[in-house]
């Protein structure tokens, strides 16, 4: 997979730390190794929105990537049970479903941003960094771009 | 059958395939079935409810689905363990981004409907067209193989902006 500049945050200088949460293991692999090319730790995964919200405030993670339609509990729901008990956490919805209802509900909830399956690992870099400095939070160096190396 | 409604789910299965797969993918010529469906491979059915009601399958042979199993998972070599189940989680997966997809454009178009889980289909044949409509089989030529889409649909009701001229007249 490509490979990216590593994103690390400015006040620790340590790696972005991600929630992956997704119903399917194909796809919550297929992020992992995303994260993994940003330069990021995988703090935790979830299959469901309620097993979200307990890892989440187990692993107090920097950003969360969240599918929409999963069993149990919808991420736009995970979503709102989240920013209700965090209302600083960065979640970004990742969902083949694109249409514009299902993003203005996830914005209203507090979703950051959005990005449609099938995931590009430059658009989601490209995403994950927009967040992140929004909240003034990376490091100067990080995140210059795309690294010319294959791994 | 309404083409429009087919158009959306061969665009977002060309678009998703191709992305995915990283090559060409050939778009066979539409054909109606008015049998009852027999299973290639492993194949999941998706049902959804709304504006539009109807069914589709997704269906491949095992070995495409092994090879699109590697594709996902990013590896170079082969699956080290090509069981059904991994088949299975390899159609769902792909049945549900070509068809998360498909709905997106036609929800732009002011269609709203529920979509199901994908179930996997088990049976050797079944699902004869329910939906007071026959089926649209397509095939898509992929470097991983073909993958077959099996439409059966029908608008339920009309959208407001068609029902209005009607009512007027």
């Amino acid at each position: 997979m490509e490979q990216f500049t590593a994103l690390s945050l400015n006040k620790e200088q340590r790696p972005v730390r991600y929630l992956v949460v997704d119903d399917s293991i194909f796809a919550r692999r297929n992020l992992a190794r995303m994260v993994e090319s940003f330069g990021g730790e995988l703090a935790g995964e979830a299959g469901d929105g309620l097993t979200a919200i307990t890892e989440y405030n187990r692993t107090l993670p920097d950003i969360v990537l969240m599918d929409i339609t999963m069993p149990q509990m919808e991420g736009i729901e995970a979503v709102e049970r989240i920013i209700r008990q965090h209302p600083d956490a960065r979640i970004v919805m990742v969902s083949s479903v694109g249409y514009q209802e299902n993003i203005l509900a996830a914005l209203q909830k507090g979703a950051r941003h959005f990005v449609q399956k099938p995931v590009r690992p430059d658009v989601l870099y490209e995403i994950v960094r927009y967040v992140l400095n929004d909240d003034g939070l990376l490091a100067a160096a990080s995140g210059a771009g795309r690294q010319a190396t294959q791994a | 059958m309404r083409m429009d409604l087919i158009q959306p789910f061969v665009s977002a299965a060309d678009s998703v395939l191709g992305q995915l797969l990283e090559g060409p993918t050939v778009v066979g010529n539409p054909s109606m079935d008015e049998d009852a469906y027999r299973r290639k491979g492993v194949a999941a059915v998706i049902n959804f409810q709304g504006d539009i009601e109807g069914r589709i399958i997704f269906d491949l042979e095992f070995e495409t689905a092994f090879r699109i199993a590697t594709r996902l998972a990013g590896g170079e070599t082969a699956v080290q363990h090509p069981t059904e189940a991994l088949a299975a989680e390899t159609l769902c997966e792909l049945a549900n981004m070509i068809l998360g997809n498909a709905v997106t454009l036609l929800n732009d178009r002011g269609f709203h409907f529920r979509v199901q889980p994908p179930e996997v289909h088990t049976d050797a044949e079944g699902l004869k067209g329910s939906y007071d409509t026959e089926a649209v089989v397509m095939s898509f030529e992929t470097p991983a193989g073909c993958v077959y889409l099996n439409v059966a649909m029908r608008y339920n009701r009309r959208r407001k902006t068609e029902r209005e001229p009607a009512l007027a007249s």
